[in-house]
């Protein structure tokens, strides 16, 4: 491999020929094709053989997109999920506008659901109209159904390979009609994954597993302490080294460029460097805490406003019942850690990762090997895990940055270690929250204080007017009806740069809602439930409440069993949880999970209730254990013994329940997890009557 | 410092000559020097399961197993568990109970999972505990991995009935 701008198809015939595999699951017969092609749109190619190539334009780590996404386009073009060959495209630019190739918030089914099915539809009125034009018909007398179009009356068909030629000169229609959900025979109906194949037998290629002839891979160490700099390293103890091909210094960084990634990662060891540890030597978790609950003190910007706060708390005699929350520094820890292979040249960088946002990734890599962004080509992969982590392109400017310096092509292999002490962290949070209740224990006004680092003024400055809208989304509409309410946005950084994690503004705001809610409930000594319903006007909402309560058995309760609920509306979705734990020696156990969901219009139920599973175990792996640290300036966890999971021996049992619903779908990849952690901490409360009001539980429950 | 040394390793029955030195951990010689890339790196530290694979049958963590230490045994990866009758149903189950996410972590699941079921019949749910709890995943497949493995169990043992 060493043409640098060579296209990904030749890239992956060079590479074949070299007796590689590259890149994704390639049907011979796609490969084949050269001749007369179809290609309605962006999206689409159908080629004189029938086969069906769709360009994904949203990112697969896991949460099923990659086989939504065809659903729905087979639902418009009459053929099979099965029968289509899914290419994963380079970072395209604004070539599928309006969609995003970025994939995060849950919005990749939101975002695709008119285009995908339009992109579908487009397709079959142009091949129905090249074949009414063929036997001189009215289109309207013609059908397509399983790749053919058939002509009503007489029986007459045609495979959609032999019209691509007819279909190709055809003006593409301004619009067409989409299918009513009564007819849908794919949307909505359980389909097994799409891309399993390959995850079964390891042939699947993540970013991580890229190879070529030339390829080099290197072993990554960044300064420890935040902002640290190299200050010494024996680069000759590591040449020495068999295998070891480059050292490279990057200031703030090092890497050893090797033949194999054991043989890099003793170069490393033998480097042996230290490092001038700057300003934040001394930086600690208290500092930053304390900075935090210090900011919380001031009047911040205002989020949302309704009515009169002020005034009604003001009363004599109000009744106010206040809390604080604090929330931690969260890594990622996708299973797949933080790799990316780079290619730079005098003129252009090719970029191999997986990666959530390829066009994030391109601007990356053009900062990190010093090119404008054209000259840098990003070839994406199914993901091994994102979370949010690989929304950020941070390992393709090292990547770039370390191919430039190497002048090879190289894939910088993070470790564990490095991957947990280098993520971009979800924001520590305090929220300072109250309620002036009426004499029924209702509240009347609700005034909401967030205090975090902002996550939206890193990526997007000169957008920033005081509010992260992430940050108190999820706090500013909440699913209860309170005349009187103000939420307020204060920012404070620290050296700890931060970012997406699943859930991300929503996340926090909703563990802070649901669990005051349920203080309010407790004080005004009403059932969580009847109290949560007694506030809510919403029709979506009670049912998906009133659902979970049910399923968990709600009204009865077990004696060692301890149940809370927690409710969310966030990303167009609504969603009700119950955790039911027991306690031995005051740690909890969770026993069972019980979710329910009203997302709309389901793609997938197999898929959605697959999310609802994982993001059930993603909240509580979370709400449980999960804390980063920071002491003397370095991040304290470094690995899964200390960065603990939920692993099958204390995963809950859990049940699951969609409602049917044919309202536009909802975001699925995060209100599940997002829902879980208040449930968790409602249970506890249950369990113990003392309130969590720091996550995670065991932090709390052992201190 | 160690130097390398030439090994004749029997992966999926083939036999595949590498030189290393005898500390490398299976893991990077499977991945980086025979291309075997369906092995996975997670944590490096016997953590979490993703480089799960079979040496002469039995579940090893393959980022802790150096290479020196293997000799002749058989090595069976990811890539190679088609190779068996109950392996190939094991991933049939896996496909029908639409099990993977991300699928990162997959390959040790099987590998975990295919040990598990052709140790004994009928599994338990402590079974699967005990077996499984060493392979972490991320995206949560827990409920549909012990899932497949009851109905892998099930079916297995209409086989040989
Ligand atoms: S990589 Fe071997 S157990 Fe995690
Ligand atoms: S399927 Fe993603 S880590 Fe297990």
């Amino acid at each position: 491999m060493k043409q640098a701008h060579i296209s990904r198809r030749g890239f992956l015939k060079v590479a074949s020929a070299a007796g590689l595999v590259i890149g994704f699951d390639f049907p011979a017969r796609a490969a084949q094709t050269q001749s007369a092609a179809f290609t309605p749109n962006a999206f689409l190619k159908i080629d004189d053989k029938g086969v069906v190539t769709l360009q994904l334009p949203k990112s697969e780590m896991g949460q099923g997109t990659y086989t939504a996404i065809v659903m729905m386009v087979a639902e418009e073009l009459e053929v099979s999920p099965k029968d289509i060959v899914v290419e994963i495209p380079d970072a395209s630019g604004k070539k599928f506008a309006p969609v995003s190739q970025s994939t995060g918030g849950s919005d990749a089914v939101r975002t695709t659901w008119e285009p995908m099915r339009t992109a579908g539809a487009v397709a079959r009125s142009m091949l129905i109209d090249a074949a009414a034009q063929d036997w001189k018909v009215d289109a309207s007398t013609l059908h397509a159904e399983d790749g053919k179009v058939i002509h009503d009356a007489s029986g007459k068909s045609a495979a959609y390979g032999s019209l691509v030629g007819a279909a190709a000169k055809l003006k593409a229609p301004e619009k067409v009609n989409l299918k009513d959900p009564s007819k849908f025979k794919i949307i909505g109906k359980p389909t097994l994954r799409l891309d399993a194949a390959g995850k079964v037998n390891g042939s699947t290629v993540y970013g991580i597993d890229v190879r070529f002839d030339g390829l080099k891979i290197a072993s990554l160490a960044q300064s420890p302490v935040i902002g640290g700099k190299v200050k010494d390293l024996n680069e000759a103890a590591a040449l020495k080294i068999e295998g070891v091909v480059k050292v490279v210094n990057l200031g703030d960084a090092v890497a050893v460029v090797a033949d194999d990634m054991w043989t890099a990662k003793q170069g490393l060891a033998a480097l042996n460097v230290t490092w001038d540890e700057g300003e934040n030597a001394k930086l600690s978790q208290a500092d930053i805490v304390n900075q935090l609950l210090a900011a919380g003190e001031k009047e911040g910007a205002v989020a949302g406003e309704t009515g009169k706060v002020a005034d009604v708390m003001g009363k004599p005699g109000a009744k106010i019942i206040s809390a604080t929350y604090q929330q931690p520094f969260l890594a990622h820890a996708p299973m797949e850690p933080s790799n990316c292979t780079a290619h730079v040249t005098a003129d252009r960088c090719e970029i191999w990762v997986g990666t959530q946002d390829p066009g994030e990734t391109r601007a990356r890599a053009a900062a990190g090997s010093g090119l404008p962004p054209a000259s840098v080509t990003v070839h994406n992969y199914l993901v091994g895990g994102g979370f949010g982590r690989r929304l950020e392109g941070d390992m393709a400017e090292r990547a770039a940055q370390i191919s430039k310096a190497a002048g090879m092509p190289v894939k910088v292999v993070w470790s564990r270690e490095e991957d947990i002490q280098h993520d971009l962290y979800r924001p520590y949070y305090y929220d300072k929250i109250s309620a002036a209740v009426d004499e029924s224990g209702k509240p009347v006004a609700w005034s909401h204080r967030i205090v975090g680092s902002s996550i939206m003024a890193r990526l997007y400055p000169k957008g920033f007017k005081g509010v992260d809208e992430d940050a108190v989304d999820g706090a500013v509409s909440t699913p209860y009806d309170i005349p009187n309410t103000r939420v307020e946005y204060v920012r404070q950084d620290s050296p700890v740069i931060t970012s997406w994690w699943r859930g991300v503004g929503p996340l926090r705001s909703i563990f802070v809602v649901e669990s005051f809610i349920d203080e309010l409930a407790a004080a005004a000594k009403i059932d969580p439930v009847a109290y949560r319903l007694s506030l809510i006007k919403d029709a979506r909402a009670k049912a998906v409440l009133q659902k979970a309560a049910e399923m968990s058995d709600w009204g009865n309760p077990v004696q060692g069993l301890h149940r809370g609920i927690a409710l969310l509306n966030a990303w167009d979705t609504y969603l009700a949880e119950v955790v039911e734990l027991e306690l031995k020696n005051g740690t909890p156990i969770v026993k069972r999970v019980v979710a329910v969901v009203d997302c709309g219009q389901v793609v997938n139920p197999s898929g959605v209730e697959a999310q609802l599973m994982g993001g059930v175990i993603f909240g509580l792996t979370a709400g449980l254990f999960s804390e980063i640290t920071i002491n003397n300036g370095r991040v304290q966890q470094s690995n899964f013994h200390d960065y603990r999971m939920i692993r099958m021996d204390n995963c809950p049992k859990i049940e699951t329940y969609i409602m049917p619903s044919n309202e536009k779908p909802g975001g699925m990849g995060e209100p599940p997890c997002a829902g879980l952690m208040p449930a968790l901490a409602n249970a506890m409360f249950a369990a113990t009557g003392r309130r969590i009001r720091k996550l995670p539980v065991l932090s709390s429950v052992t201190t | 410092m160690a130097t390398r040394e030439t090994y004749q390793l029997q992966i999926n029955g083939e036999q595949h000559s590498v030189r290393a030195t005898p500390d490398t951990p299976l893991l990077w010689v499977l991945r980086d020097m025979v291309g075997l890339t369906g092995t996975k790196f997670g944590c490096g530290i016997a953590q979490c399961g993703a480089c799960t694979v079979h040496v002469d049958n039995e579940v090893r963590r393959s980022c802790v197993t150096p290479v020196g230490s293997i000799g002749s045994k058989p090595i069976t990866t990811i890539e190679g568990v088609s190779q068996t009758e109950v392996g190939r149903f094991v991933q049939d189950q896996w496909l029908k109970t639409d099990v993977v996410q991300c699928g990162y972590c997959q390959s040790g699941q099987i590998l975990a999972a295919l040990a598990l079921v052709k140790s004994k019949a009928d599994i338990t749910d402590a079974d699967i505990d005990t077996h499984l709890s060493g392979n972490v995943c991320r995206c949560g497949t827990y409920p549909r991995i012990r899932a497949a493995i009851h109905s892998i169990s099930q079916g297995l043992k209409g086989k040989t009935a």
